[in-house]
């Protein structure tokens, strides 16, 4: 690691003070004079075709300003990926579940608008809906989209060796199945927006998006304004994890409204409205085969993925990729074949969340491996050690491991955990469980193909030198992006970060394509470092031209240049400088040139300092068909340890201590690094024992709230201990990668690898609640009488 | 038909006319322009709107504004003093407690609420305190020694 003066420490988000004190402003904080308030009207009925839709009465309603429907807002697709675009803003000939919107009213007030939709009536014809994906995909089930027969949205196929062969030549093929539930991101701040359409033509959304770029980009193609005069603005963010990475009707009927009216208009979601929209995890039913040699050796893998994404695409293309590519490692394998099916139902879209089309998978598949270990009679961790991937090493699906500790994190928990004074030793209802995983540093390539760069950054110093501004348009959603590129500008500037101010999240400063495959530290990461060394340069150009010294004998650091690694001779800046700025209270002082005094210089002799910085990865991946889901300039990996309890007569489980290292390359910020590991585990813990979006016969949601969808409270968590592993990522920016993401990859099967220990219970169905478990140990009890 | 109330809101009288139905946090945000109580659920299952009342900890949310008619509300921007943030923020922020900050005025006002009743507070008892404010992005462990870390500089303070 190098000697960095702000790099590799733990600093306070520069966003802190703001936040503690309510300063900070959302999306919902925002207010304007004139604004109008919205309201959506969403599908009562699952699958339905629309007969007539009648908005006289609402338009008449005191107080309304405009009703706008599919008539008014047009046909075009949209959705995520363009290969998919299957969603219209608002149905017309059909609805295809419970949320689908319909019509969207703009009112003096939210109680008018909220009357407004109750006046709309709409004649439907209900349709046989299909809620359960196997169901969905047998012949004769309704159809949702005309388009796809059979429901089936996308199908992937994809082997790598002979895969059979490779089977029938292991001493020791275990198989297993696993079943995730459809949950819900259960960020605290529902979506919100205000959009300000103005009567030049240009269109401004302040939104709670995570992706500013692509909401730019559908919204102009779906309300047909010119990309050039639609501006996204993301205030602060309370939490994405996935579901706010598309454009939502929410954005685009508040923009509408907004042409429509030339008022501001705002809408918020209700929280039941968030889990109507949901986009977040999908249900997955994995089916896999892990082939092995009698000392271990792991060599072939066959996995099967059914995926139930909802009535629309959404993400679910690269969800249904995901499943398969991010199993190639990070064990070496010589064979792995995997077949992917994504289906319609009639069910809310789901999406990308964090860990995205990975998490059921790795959490098959880590179970797996115990499962295998405990046959051949291994430690866990010695079965996975002796077939862990190394730096250097590329997966069988072609991924490149270009740094990779997932054995430094291995024995990091091993460790950190006593893992080898516990495992095999404890008593009856206590466990221990181990899981490992990895995810991309971001992806290898945009949602639409396009040679665009992934982010463009412009640091901007003003004119007395003091300050460095950087601009970009990449999303501080929670996760501390803004103060990331702050520690890097002022690391590679040579300055303090209280000389470094971060505006971020609007597509006006910048093009960055945003907060999602946990991309903003190895890409706007560089981007930063590179529009930070153009401003040295260009100071270094100016200073050698003034002061007569050849380029390569100025360095900066500290906050100061150093001229040969001295002082040098800067009298006359400093008498201007002063002179320049009499009466103001910090005039430079100290022997050796200070930055501000030479970033003066440099706009004196040419105007405002700018330094402007891109980044896009190389060609990255193989030649065959969906190479590109998966890849990445870089992969982080996580290893994971768990202890729990169990009461053996009701099922309820505690857990007791979670033990969790994470590779991220350069830790930039290790307070934040620690922040998402553990946020990581207490999302994966949520998800394992509590979590599922449940409904009733109609396709309603039957826990659209916080209360009745359980996510973990402070009394849930455990302690956790948080080891910081680093490598040295020759494609990171200081060798920095991702942790927001691979963080939770192993959560659930270490858990569940706890429970087995703890009961000698498989798993295989989430949530484990104290039920599920229950009724597992004692068909586990039964069994063992007969 | 509105009804005149009569509250003291961050230290400052306030008199107000207000709807029957409107609750305290539509009529902090909406009214008063304290946007620093958040709108998460409202349905009392997030915690995100949480204000001190007279002292106690509630959703704000679950409060009609008429039912505050008398009482004294503290929000989160009532909390630093003379532009020097109160030891529970500065903590928050020296911890690394905040991510996306949406729980963040909420979470520190009920940790207020208790060190205001318990100054050395358990850990268990820290978690208890929180355990109606959720929290999605922290895991909680860096807001819970936050807590600890401002229960201890305030009994400092106090003591010397």
């Amino acid at each position: 690691m190098g000697d960095y003066r702000v790099l590799n420490t733990r600093a306070p988000r520069i966003d802190g003070p703001a936040k503690a004190t309510g300063q900070a402003k959302y999306a919902d904080d925002f207010k304007m004079p004139g604004t109008l308030y919205a309201a959506i009207l969403q599908s009562p009925i699952a699958h339905a075709r629309i007969l007539h839709i009648d908005t006289s009465k609402a338009k008449k309603l005191p107080g309304v300003k405009a009703v706008v429907t599919s008539r008014e807002a047009g046909l075009i697709k949209y959705g995520v990926s363009p290969a998919r675009y299957d969603e219209t803003l608002f149905a017309h000939d059909k609805v295809r579940y419970v949320g689908d919107e319909i019509a969207a009213v703009a009112a003096f007030d939210q109680d008018t608008a909220q009357e407004a939709l109750s006046l709309i009536k709409v004649d439907y014809e209900e349709l046989p809906a299909v809620f359960d994906m196997f169901e969905a995909m047998k012949e004769g089930a309704p159809q949702i989209h005309n388009e796809f027969p059979g429901n089936m949205n996308a199908e992937v196929h994809q082997e790598f060796g002979d895969t059979d062969a490779a089977l029938a030549a292991c001493d020791l093929v275990i198989d297993h199945t696993f079943l995730n539930k459809r949950q819900d991101a259960a960020f605290i701040e529902p979506h919100s927006c205000l959009a300000v359409y103005e009567p030049s033509g240009r269109l401004t959304l302040y939104t709670s998006t995570q992706v500013p770029h692509y909401v730019m980009r559908t919204v102009a193609m779906t309300l047909q304004i010119p990309v050039g005069n639609v501006r996204v603005v993301k205030p602060y963010v309370g939490g994405g994890f996935g579901p706010k990475c598309e454009a939502t009707p929410l954005e685009m009927s508040c923009g509408l409204l907004s042409k429509v009216t030339g008022h501001p208009v705002k809408m918020s979601y209700s929280r039941e409205q968030v889990f109507l929209h949901s986009r977040a995890r999908h249900q997955f039913y994995a089916e896999m085969s892990l082939g092995v040699m009698k000392d271990g050796t792991m060599v072939a893998l066959k996995n099967k993925a059914v995926l139930d994404g909802g009535a629309y695409t959404s993400f679910g293309i690269a969800t249904v990729y995901y499943s398969g590519s991010l199993l190639g490692g990070p064990y070496k394998l010589k064979s792995m074949k995997y077949d992917g099916y994504r289906v319609y139902t009639n069910k809310p879209a789901c999406g990308a969340q964090r860990g995205h089309g990975g998490v059921a998978h790795r959490a098959c598949f880590e179970q797996l491996i115990d499962m295998t270990a405990e046959k051949l009679g291994m430690d866990p961790i010695d079965m996975r050690l002796k077939n862990i991937m190394m730096t250097g090493d590329m997966t069988v699906n072609e991924l490149d491991m270009s740094s990779l500790g997932m054995k430094e994190c291995i024995e990091a928990i091993r460790k950190g955990s006593d893992w080898n004074n516990k495992k095999g030793k404890l008593p009856k209802g206590k466990g221990i469980g181990m899981a490992c995983g990895f995810f991309v540093s971001g992806a290898g390539y945009p949602i639409y193909r396009s040679d665009t760069y992934h982010s463009t950054v412009v640091i901007k110093l003003s004119e007395d030198g003091g300050m460095a501004n950087v601009l970009t348009g990449s999303a501080e959603i929670g996760q501390g992006s803004d103060t990331t590129m702050a520690m890097i500008a002022a690391e590679t500037l040579g300055i303090s970060l209280d000389n470094v101010r971060v505006y971020s999240g609007d597509t006006d400063y910048s093009v960055d394509l945003g907060a999602y495959s946990s991309r903003q530290t190895l890409m706007t990461g560089h981007a930063t470092k590179e529009a930070a060394e153009e401003i040295k340069s260009k100071i270094a150009l100016y200073l050698s031209q003034e002061l007569n010294v050849p380029i390569a004998s100025i360095t900066f650091g500290d906050g100061i240049v150093k001229f040969d690694g001295g002082p040098g001779n800067f009298d006359k800046l400093r008498t201007n400088y002063i002179k320049e700025h009499r009466g103001w209270t910090d005039p430079p002082s100290g022997e050796y040139l200070t930055f501000r005094e030479a970033a003066r210089l440099a706009y004196l002799r040419a105007g405002t300092i700018v330094g402007t910085g891109k980044y896009k990865p190389p060609k990255l991946g193989g030649s065959y068909k969906g190479a590109a889901v998966g890849t990445s300039p870089a992969y982080g990996c996580s290893a994971q340890i768990v202890e729990v309890s169990v009461d053996l007569d009701t099922g309820q489980i505690t857990v007791d201590g979670m033990t969790d290292a994470h590779d991220c390359g350069l830790a930039i910020n290790k307070m934040s690094v620690e922040g998402q590991m553990q946020g990581s585990l207490s999302m994966g813990l949520g998800e394992c024992l509590f979590e599922e979006v449940k409904f009733d016969s109609r396709g309603r949601i039957i826990n659209p709230s916080l209360g009745e969808y359980k996510i973990p409270t402070a009394l849930d968590m455990p302690k956790v201990k948080s080891i910081i592993v680093e490598s040295n990522e020759p494609n990171g920016p200081y060798g920095a990668k991702e942790v927001g993401e691979g963080a939770i990859m192993p959560t659930i099967p270490a858990i569940l690898n706890a429970i087995y220990d703890a009961t000698g219970v498989r798993i295989n169905e989430l949530p484990v609640t104290s039920e599920r478990l229950f009724m597992a140990l004692k068909k586990n009890a039964e069994g063992a009488k007969i | 038909m509105k009804k005149a109330i009569q509250l003291t809101i961050n230290g400052q009288p306030v008199e107000a006319s207000v709807s029957p139905n409107q609750t305290l946090v539509q009529f902090l945000r909406d009214d008063m322009g304290l946007t620093g109580t958040k709108h998460g659920c409202g349905l009392g299952d997030c915690g995100a709107c949480t204000v001190l009342l007279d002292g106690k900890a509630v959703n704000s949310c679950l409060v009609l504004a008429v039912q505050a008619d008398g009482c004294q509300i503290l929000t989160i921007e009532g909390l630093a003093e003379n532009g020097k943030l109160h030891p529970l923020q500065q903590a928050f922020v020296d911890k690394g407690a905040i991510q996306c900050g949406f729980c963040t005025p909420g979470m520190i006002l009920s940790a207020k609420a208790l060190l205001d009743e318990k100054p050395n507070p358990t850990e268990l008892e820290i978690r208890t305190a929180i355990s109606g404010n959720l929290c999605r992005c922290t895991g909680y462990q860096k807001i819970v020694e936050a807590i600890g870390e401002a229960a201890e500089v305030i009994r400092f303070r106090e003591e010397s």
